[in-house]
């Protein structure tokens, strides 16, 4: 009886959860791919009929907000990647007993809302700002420069809000290497540099890739440091997703837009994954 | 972290070479050391200006220029109903939310640590995929399916919205904690005549509680800050940051400021006091 009783209780701790991870995030994958191949508009009501055409529509109409979203997504990445590895690495290394108060003060700006956040760097960049009004009447910029609404204030922002999702990560990797590795490597008369290229990096390298997966993909699909701080001629695909849904209401174009971002944002995990194996990228994702 | 690195013993390779070459050593750690403390600079810059501005003596609901300090705003911080009401929908939102996803994903994570079962790597495999999918992909079919189902939106749908994305993270913080947990402690119950139940409830329950407390905490700050999903599943409902949002074009007054100031102040007391508990707790282990 207890053997029995061993055998099903996996299943009836999982079964609430599991289940609502599958009406809630399996069920309207498919629903949304039902609503892509729709035909109708939100007054008449909407009838499958298999439409395909609207991927290629959505696609030809939509493709420079693709292409300029996966972009920012990818410029973000690198830039974060440069940034985050030696915060990560001081930390891991150098960060003694106070890792902890380090880590903390990196994750500090989750205590604010993501969009007061957002807005809080408009207010900071505007052209009346703090930063540029002294600048410019110092004569150190000139009367048209501004920085709200051009790409670089976008990926600035981009780069601020996910920030501590590309330093954890890196963090964790560093953190678990062992240090007799390293001394390894000096004594076999490594030196500085060539121990950070030929042991420290590549030991660091699944959490780069962790952190690559953890900010390139909502970085490319974010909607809000572009509305909040671009302007028109940085409009990213999640400004038009989040429009033909809530604004449009053309929810078929607006499906399909997410289903072709979505594959395009799959094929880019799943490479990552491949090179890796799952296991190590899930391994550090959950840390 | 965790006790290994405490007691990792100071790696003498280290000393040698700062022996050998002090200065470039100390200059490389000196400027990796300057620079933490700039990016972490660069990170508080736009909270410190959301702090201040909640104190700016501003005329009018525009809260741009600095017009000199005041403490008047934390006086009138519910002049706007509607936002108050965005703010208390999004706190019954987050306890809501954050209550649901422990309870379903305390389950998970605990049969995921404790046991092997038949479909355990699907269930790992899409606990990944919520975990890394974009909230706009999430939010975006989530809507597609209220909409194909005819569900009216509202503070229902969000919180369902809110539940799903916070399950794995739940499972995942519950799950480390049930691996790590020394199966001896349980046998020892086991031996002393404790039967199953109160084994699990006397024993095994309050060493995973802690995990299960961080899971929820973790729910409820995913919760009453996002936005994205949010957006998608609110329909006419207004949570703070969607309050925030719509607020933009028209103006956000300090008393938003001030709410956010509250909120951060709260986490960050939270998170510093559960720190300082766990400390405590570790030193005694």
């Amino acid at each position: 009886m207890n053997r029995a009783k061993q055998k099903i209780a996996p299943y009836l701790l999982v079964l609430p959860g599991g289940i609502w991870l599958l009406i809630f995030f399996a069920v309207p994958m498919i629903a949304m791919l039902s609503l892509s191949l729709q035909e109708g508009d939100i007054v008449h009501g909407y009838r499958f009929t298999g439409h395909w055409q609207t991927y290629t529509e959505a696609i030809s109409a939509y493709q420079t907000q693709i292409y300029r979203s996966l972009i920012y997504g990818a410029i973000t990445t690198v830039v974060l990647i440069a940034l985050a590895f030696p915060v990560a690495y001081f930390i891991a290394f150098y960060g003694g007993r106070k890792k902890g108060s380090y880590l903390f003060l990196v994750l500090l700006p989750f205590f604010v809302s993501f969009v007061l956040r957002t807005i809080s760097w408009r207010q900071i960049l505007t052209d009346e700002g703090p930063l540029l009004s002294p600048l410019r009447d110092a004569g150190v910029i000139g009367q048209s420069f501004h920085i709200l609404g051009t790409p670089f204030a976008v990926i600035g922002g981009l780069v601020y809000n996910f920030l501590p999702f590309m330093v954890l990560p890196i963090y964790v990797a560093l953190e678990r290497i062992d240090p007799r590795v390293v001394e390894a490597a000096r004594d076999l008369y490594a030196n500085p540099a060539t121990t950070f290229r030929r042991v420290i990096f590549p030991l660091a390298l699944p959490g780069v890739f962790a952190g690559v997966l953890m900010t390139f993909v909502p970085a490319s699909s974010d909607f809000v440091n572009s509305e909040v701080l671009g302007s028109s001629d940085t409009t990213m695909i999640g400004q038009v997703i989040q429009a033909q849904f809530l604004d449009n209401s053309d929810y078929p174009t607006a499906s399909a837009l997410s289903f072709v971002l979505m594959l395009v944002l799959l094929i880019g995990v799943f490479t990552y994954a491949r090179i890796l194996g799952t296991e190590d990228v899930m391994k550090v994702a959950a840390r | 972290m965790t006790a290994s690195t405490l007691q990792r013993p100071q790696s003498s390779g280290t000393d040698d070479a700062a022996q050998l070459k002090p200065k470039r050593r100390i200059t490389g750690r000196g400027m990796l050391h300057t620079y933490t403390w700039l990016i972490i600079a660069w990170l508080i810059v736009p909270i410190a200006v959301m702090i201040a501005f909640g104190f700016n003596d501003t005329p009018g609901r525009y809260n741009q220029t600095w017009d000199g300090f005041t403490f008047k705003w934390y006086g009138r911080l519910f002049e706007y109903s509607d936002l108050t009401s965005a703010l208390v929908t999004s706190l019954v939102i987050a306890v809501v939310a954050s209550l649901l996803s422990g309870a379903l994903g305390t389950g998970i994570g605990y049969a995921l640590g404790r046991y092997r079962f038949r479909g355990s790597g699907s269930l790992n495999l899409i606990m990944f995929a919520t975990i890394s999918s974009p909230e706009l992909i999430m939010g975006a079919s989530l809507l597609s399916l209220f909409v194909s189902a005819g569900a009216g939106l509202g503070p229902v749908t969000i919180t369902i919205a809110h539940v799903m994305f916070s399950i794995s993270f739940v499972a995942v913080v519950v799950r480390a904690r049930v691996m790590t947990l020394d199966r001896s402690i349980e046998e020892a119950a086991a031996d002393l005549g404790a039967n199953g139940w109160t084994t699990f409830w006397k024993v095994t329950f309050p060493i995973i509680l802690p995990a299960i407390f961080s899971g929820v905490l973790l729910a409820f700050a995913l919760s009453i800050d996002d936005f994205i999903v949010t957006a998608f599943t609110a329909g006419t409902t207004k949570t703070f940051p969607l309050w925030i949002w719509g607020a933009t074009r028209v103006g956000i007054p300090p008393q938003v400021n001030v709410m956010g100031t509250l909120i951060f102040a709260i986490g960050v007391l939270g998170a510093v006091i559960a720190n300082i508990r766990s400390s405590r707790q570790g030193k005694r282990d």
